[in-house]
């Protein structure tokens, strides 16, 4: 096993709400609640979870966008929770985003020359045969024509715009690439492209990922281990396959399930779990395990105590009193046959 | 004659860039009781369709050509102010995102009572009563008092149940949605489809459902129809569609798309380049300059347009390729490559 290129610990992020002339802080929004995970060196986690369970949020925590209110983030060994804007600066040359809407995620005023070129600029980093060299070079990496240097943003449809958004985020060989949602604004056909892209670039680069996502079978295409998270937590995190072919966690079961399946001779057969309601606000999440309001094996323990994220199975972490397809001796972590 | 039936329907824009073909000689019938399903990218002209169907085209720039019955009533010529009348009694639609296409000035409840006033003549305490009999019907728990909530209390899904509420309420005969579950989770729409299904058996309503996500309209549907650059390129059963495709453009959706039911194959299979400009929509064949087989077309492909012919009971394929070869492709080229090897 490789050393952890990132690792969180318990990450907190509570965004205040007020309320009044002094603006009294009234409550909470707990969009992530004490989540802890690794990533390894040159593999890709995918993040996965339904509107609002806090995974942008964490995403943007680990590139330190918003300043997380608990819990330690450490890249390559150095804690950079608090660090300063100032010393954050060079470490944000290893750390890149890669963001959802191509449409706004690219200054329509700008080349794709000055776009892709900026972070040459604001590193102050000056390359051998000078920056348009190496623009046009990552350019051409991610697909694009070396003449559209000095085109505009509306020149390009929405495939196109996000591979300069790729290109701007592999400017600089950043080594950690955090995706926020990466192909879900794009066409069917053009989803396929950017998805492969990614995979080539990350074979060829040596790069790691981090792919925050909703869609399920994007998700299993593209990561090595997945984490799911409910309302600020992570319920479950395991490899691909473990998590795909026998997930423990009810909710992973339910959002597997409710994915709808492209083989109209299926749709008689199969057996669904449908879950009753939305997710619950956060601002005011169920007490314990916060699944257990939509839960069909919610018992009493479900409701006052919360469970902790154990390791049932090698690499197969779950939060759950009642897991399913779960190894016998599960608290002796038995190896388990996936 | 069918329930719904469209004859070579035209729909075009006029630009200061020239004339978008949003539409172009679009062929189909529909049935009650059934449901076909529309699966393009953006731009394919799928929702300027649906849009066409119910007459909203008329009165704005747009060139409407072709045939529209419903029910044995032709629409494209007829009155815009007889068509209003059909809309919400006889066709209705469900949109996309529930937040804007409802008002979010008046309650969930009024937006319903007005909609059954104005096709019932009844009072608006019997109208009322009717709204809150539909929002239970969709599964809106405490019916009698979220009737007089406003679009913003409820939630995403909660917001698309009182929208089908608000569609089925004066009992329409045709139901047009246009993406009804792209806003929603995943787990949420499962729930929709659900509902929707159900209430298709129940109303015995003729549905299209619009959307790019094959996983939905397998799920759904009865007939597809793939289309691409306005045109249907590719039309049959759900069977036709997913189990013997004849068209290089379903097959590549088919090949852009990551499953869950089936083995994780290694790489995608995606199409070259992206969809086209309507405004500049490719000679010949509007799939060509992206289609993988254009070479076997001995240059067909982008000097004529392919006629949509039927390759078997019903199936119809616009493409070049003679049919043997279509199906050789399939079975020999593209399916052993969509399962894991």
């Amino acid at each position: 096993m490789s050393e952890p290129l990132l690792s969180v610990q318990g990450l907190e992020k509570h965004f205040p709400v007020t309320k009044g002339l002094l603006q009294r802080q009234v409550a909470a929004v707990k969009a992530v609640d004490g989540v802890s995970f690794e990533v390894r060196k040159g593999e890709t986690l995918g993040l996965v979870g339904e509107s609002g369970c806090g995974k942008t949020t964490t995403g943007r925590l680990i590139t330190r966008l918003i300043e997380p209110t608990g819990g330690k983030i450490v890249f390559e060994g150095n804690d950079i929770t608090h660090m300063s804007q100032g010393k954050m600066r060079p470490l944000r040359r290893d750390v890149q985003m890669i963001f959802q809407d191509p449409y706004s995620s690219l200054n329509p005023r700008h080349t794709v020359g000055a776009i892709v070129g900026a972070p040459f600029r604001i590193q102050g980093i000056k390359t051998e045969q000078g920056v348009k060299k190496a623009v046009q070079d990552i350019l051409e990496l991610v697909g694009l024509n070396p003449e559209h240097y000095n085109r505009y943003p509306h020149e390009f449809s929405g495939g196109q715009r996000q591979r300069i958004g790729i290109a701007r985020t592999l400017a600089l060989k950043p080594k950690l690439i955090i995706a926020d949602e990466p192909v879900s604004a794009l066409d069917v056909s053009i989803q396929a492209q950017v998805v492969n892209l990614l995979e080539d670039l990350q074979n060829e680069l040596d790069l790691t990922y981090v792919v925050i996502a909703h869609d399920l079978s994007v998700v299993r295409h593209i990561s090595d281990r997945v984490a799911v998270m409910y309302l600020g937590k992570l319920v479950e995190l395991a490899d691909r396959k473990s998590l795909y072919e026998s997930p423990m966690h009810p909710y992973t079961n339910a959002l597997l399930s409710a994915v709808p399946i492209p083989d109209p001779k299926r749709r008689v057969e199969r057996e669904r779990i449908r879950l009753q309601g939305d997710v619950p606000s956060p601002l005011n999440p169920p007490p314990a395990c916060r699944f257990h309001t939509r839960c069909w094996k919610a018992q009493e323990i479900c409701k006052t105590v919360e469970p902790p994220l154990q390791k049932l199975a090698p690499g197969h972490e779950v939060a759950c009193h009642f897991p399913e397809n779960a190894p016998a001796a599960a608290a002796e972590a038995a190896p388990a046959a996936v | 004659m069918s329930f719904l039936e469209l004859k070579d329907l035209r729909i075009h824009f006029p630009t200061d860039d020239g004339l978008v073909k949003s539409v172009d000689g679009l062929s189909f019938s529909l049935e009650r009781g059934k449901t076909l399903g529309i699966v393009g990218e953006s731009g394919s002209g799928k929702s300027v369709t649906s849009l066409g169907i119910l007459g909203l085209h008329k009165g704005g720039r747009a060139q409407i050509g072709g045939e529209i019955w419903l029910d044995g009533e032709e629409l494209v010529a007829a009155d815009a102010e007889h068509v209003r009348t059909l809309r919400g009694k006889k066709m209705a639609m469900i949109f996309q995102d529930p937040l804007s296409a409802m008002h979010p000035f008046y309650t969930v409840g009024a937006q319903i009572i007005e909609a059954y006033r104005i096709h019932n003549d009844v009072s608006k305490k019997v109208a009322r009563k009717h709204a809150i009999e539909m929002l239970g019907r969709v599964g809106i728990p405490q019916p009698d008092r979220r009737v007089d909530s406003y679009p913003h209390e409820f939630s995403g899904g909660m917001r698309q149940r009182a929208m089908i509420a608000m569609a089925l309420s004066c009992d329409p005969e045709l139901l047009i949605a246009d993406e009804p579950t792209t806003a929603l989770d995943v787990t949420v729409q499962a729930q929709i489809l659900d509902l929707m299904r159900d209430l298709q058996r129940d109303f015995n309503a003729a549905l299209i459902i619009i959307t790019h996500d094959l996983g939905v309209v397998a799920e759904l549907s009865d007939d597809i129809l793939v289309m691409y650059g306005g045109k249907c390129v590719e039309y049959g059963t759900a069977e036709d569609i997913f189990e013997r495709p004849e068209h290089p453009y379903t097959w590549g959706l088919l090949g852009s798309m990551p499953r869950l039911d089936r083995e994780r194959t290694e790489r995608l299979l995606p199409i070259k380049g992206s969809p086209p400009s309507l405004i500049n929509v490719p000679s010949g064949c509007a799939f060509h300059p992206r289609c993988v087989f254009e070479d076997r077309t001995a240059g067909k492909g982008s000097s004529l347009v392919p006629e949509l012919v039927e390759t078997e009971g019903g199936h119809l394929v616009r493409c070049h390729l003679p049919r043997d070869q279509r199906r050789s492709i399939w079975e020999n080229e593209i399916k052993p490559n969509l399962e894991a090897s």
